[in-house]
């Protein structure tokens, strides 16, 4: 097949005047879409967003969260100390027996590495969009709140199969015998966001900010801005089961979340400030 | 009033509790043992349900299905298996398999029984699923489509079975075929409980639903060698040559299924070898803690010495079809151990690398667990005792379809055909010879 061909040199240039606003503002929007698919591409495979740059676009992808309020947490890994008073927090709160929990806290370990030798994870339901224990479950005992994305037990259809319990990625369920019923984080539905509150026990007892709660679907709300960002690299856990989960992570130390909350004012490397 | 209950058992082959009455005295002991055994599991089992099952039960949150699934699973695999097995004869009209359909019927039905008795114990709130799963279903959850296909398969085994005794043929095949097909459904759908778990990259996928049902043959062919032979030797007169014919023609249904399953297993461990969710799963079977349970009892006891001895018998040494089938339901038995437990032995955060997490866990059936298990076998084991008596061997009551100008040979029990002006015993003699 033969191409013709087209000598680029004897071309005259048709100037920028011929674009139209709108071609110019549609290929704009896909320059930054591609950097966000590039940046943050971690960020856009994984949030609740499905198929939409975060980049691209401010009040319009809102309106893409499927709940409203969209209750998330970012957990900022590098402020997690291990001091474990949310999980104290959430024992008492919401009554979770000795043998349960329904947070906890992990530790890795690294050799080798200059500046921290530990981290910690807090893990706890991941609220995920695409449940798989909703799935699981025979009765609907456990299902996704409709308005606010919780997934949340109904303890009376429970038949104890444990079949959630296996479903579940996160490890986030277990039997209380109590409740005669599986039990897991409700981001505190039934003893704190019902009755008004609007932090959960674990952030509100968490000293450092680790645990950062709020509403996805607010533009002025942290977690939204901690998410809707480039700057920082955002994860969930276990990405591979496309659960979609409303627990993000990320190391989120004082300095980057601190531009992140000034509007993301870059601030350029001052030799002189360090 | 006996009139009738002599006419009843003429019908359908029943000789009725008489027949247990008269049962020799190790029958007896036998049976009594199984039935002291069902009712100690049983009352241990209820004890467990009253103190809470996290007090007594060696299960965890993480490895939140112990042996009671395990157990239940070897029952429920074994009465598809039997179903499977017995519908080739008299549903799909494969005249060598028919002798056989009605012991393997009513073991199906028991062997349900026996794991329904067992999936009680293990659920924590079993009068609730018989509310909500019909006020509150779930269509989209496997375990909503296992209790609701399994109980549908019950009520058409049970059916047939009524239709086999009354030698009404047309229904039973055709409630055959709606409980073979619903029953593969089940059995399928219950692989797919395992299967489409997600976070369980050991179970997920597409292979255990096909794995369910081609295991399931295997195992009801070796149920139903292993029951009739056995039967053979609690009761002799069982066996006929339509018989033999049958034994012989699952010996090779079994041998077929157990090479199928070999297969399966070999490209399970060189796939899983490879695979980063499912490797440390797989070196526990080759190397670690399951390595006795894989080697000596999944391959050994399961596959490899049954095959061996299967074919040695070359379907005609009873014995050893015996002993072969007797040890393979032991290896079916682990075999279903290695699919349920190893499957969550590796924690959804051990990828992520946490200290908590590194190892993999670890469970051991504690006592209540065995005795809540042992509930559904030994009930299991006494129903097909007293079915032995009770049912006269379920020899055959011409309960199978009989061709046009064919009769049952009351000597062998085989279908004779009558040639023109011949009576039955001038065929009979001419077949066997007697001249």
């Amino acid at each position: 097949m033969k191409f013709p061909k087209i000598n680029f040199d004897d071309m005259k240039n048709e100037g920028t005047g011929s674009v139209t606003a709108h071609e110019r503002r549609k290929f704009l929007k896909l320059g930054l879409a591609i950097a966000g698919v590039y940046a943050g591409g971690k960020i856009l495979s994984l949030t609740s967003i499905v198929g939409t740059a975060h980049a691209s676009g401010g009040t319009s992808i809102v309106k893409r969260y499927p709940y409203n309020p969209h209750y998330s947490m970012v957990i900022r890994q590098s402020l997690c100390i291990d001091c474990e008073r949310c999980v104290d927090a959430c024992n008492e709160i919401n009554n979770v027996p000795e043998y349960g929990y329904r947070t906890r806290i992990l530790t890795k370990k690294y050799t080798g590495t200059l500046d921290k030798r530990v981290e910690f994870i807090p893990v706890l339901c991941n609220h995920c969009n695409d449940a798989p224990c909703v799935r699981a479950c025979p009765t609907k005992a456990t299902y996704k709140d409709p308005v606010t994305g919780i997934v949340r037990m109904e303890s009376k259809k429970c038949i104890g199969c444990k079949t959630c319990m296996l479903a579940c990625p996160y490890d986030a369920r277990y039997f209380s015998a109590e409740r005669h019923a599986v039990d897991k984080c409700d981001f505190c539905w039934e003893e704190r966001l019902s009755k008004g509150d609007t932090q959960t026990g674990c952030s509100s007892a968490c000293p450092t900010g680790a645990r950062t709660f709020g509403n996805l679907t607010d533009p002025d709300n942290i977690v939204y801005k901690l998410v809707h960002q480039l700057e920082e690299q955002i994860w969930v856990l276990r990405p591979a089961d496309d659960t979609k989960p409303n627990i993000f992570y990320m190391k989120g130390n004082i300095r980057s979340v601190d531009n992140i909350l000034n509007e993301q004012k870059f601030k350029y490397f001052d030799p002189s400030n360090v | 009033m006996n009139g009738r209950m002599v006419n009843i058992s003429k019908r359908w082959g029943f000789h009725g509790i008489e027949a247990l009455k008269n049962a020799s005295p190790s029958y007896k002991i036998t049976m009594g043992l199984f039935a002291l055994l069902a009712l100690t599991g049983a009352a241990i089992g209820v004890h467990g349900m009253i103190v809470g099952y996290h007090h007594v039960y060696g299960v965890s949150r993480q490895v939140s299905w112990g042996l009671l699934i395990s157990t239940y699973i070897f029952c429920v695999v074994t009465s598809t298996g039997l179903c499977i097995i017995s519908s080739i004869g008299h549903v799909f009209g494969g005249e060598a398999f028919m002798p056989i359909a009605k012991r393997a019927v009513f073991m199906s039905i028991m062997f349900m029984f026996g794991g329904f008795c067992i999936i009680f114990f293990d659920i924590e709130n079993p009068f609730r699923m018989a509310i909500w799963n019909v006020i509150s279903p779930n269509f989209v959850s496997n375990m909503w489509w296992m209790g609701t296909l399994y109980g549908m398969y019950l009520v058409f085994m049970i059916v047939e079975y009524y239709f086999l005794l009354e030698q009404n043929h047309s229904l039973s095949r055709l409630m055959g075929f709606f409980g073979l097909v619903v029953g593969i459904a089940a059995h399928s759908n219950l692989g797919a409980v395992f299967g489409m778990l997600h976070g369980r990259p050991f179970w997920y996928g597409p292979y255990l639903p096909i794995y369910f049902i081609f295991s399931a043959g295997m195992s009801g062919g070796c149920a139903i060698l292993f029951f009739t032979t056995l039967g053979w030797k609690i009761n002799p007169e069982i066996m006929n040559q339509r018989m033999e014919r049958a034994i012989k023609a699952v010996t090779q249904v079994t041998i077929f299924l157990i090479s199928v399953i070999i297969f399966f297993t070999i490209w399970k461990i060189i796939t899983g070898m490879v695979s980063e969710g499912k490797h440390l799963v797989i070196m526990s079977f080759l190397t670690g803690d399951y390595a006795i349970n894989f080697w000596v009892f999944e391959i050994f006891l399961g596959m490899l010495l049954p095959l061996f001895l299967l074919i040695r018998s070359r379907g005609n040494n009873f014995n050893l079809i015996m002993y072969a089938t007797g040890l393979m339901m032991v290896g079916i038995f682990f075999m279903r151990y290695d699919i349920v437990i190893p499957g969550q032995i590796e924690s959804v955060y051990h990828s992520l690398g946490v200290v908590e997490e590194a190892k993999l866990l670890t469970y051991t059936p504690s006592f209540h667990e065995i005795m809540a298990s042992l509930f559904g076998i030994a009930f299991v084991c006494l129903a097909y005792f007293a079915g032995e008596k009770i049912l006269n061997g379920h020899q055959l009551e011409k309960h199978e379809i009989v061709p046009e100008g064919g009769y049952i040979c009351p000597g062998c029990g085989a279908i004779h055909f009558m040639e023109e002006g011949e009576t039955e015993e001038d065929a009979m003699k001419r077949h066997h010879r007697i001249w």
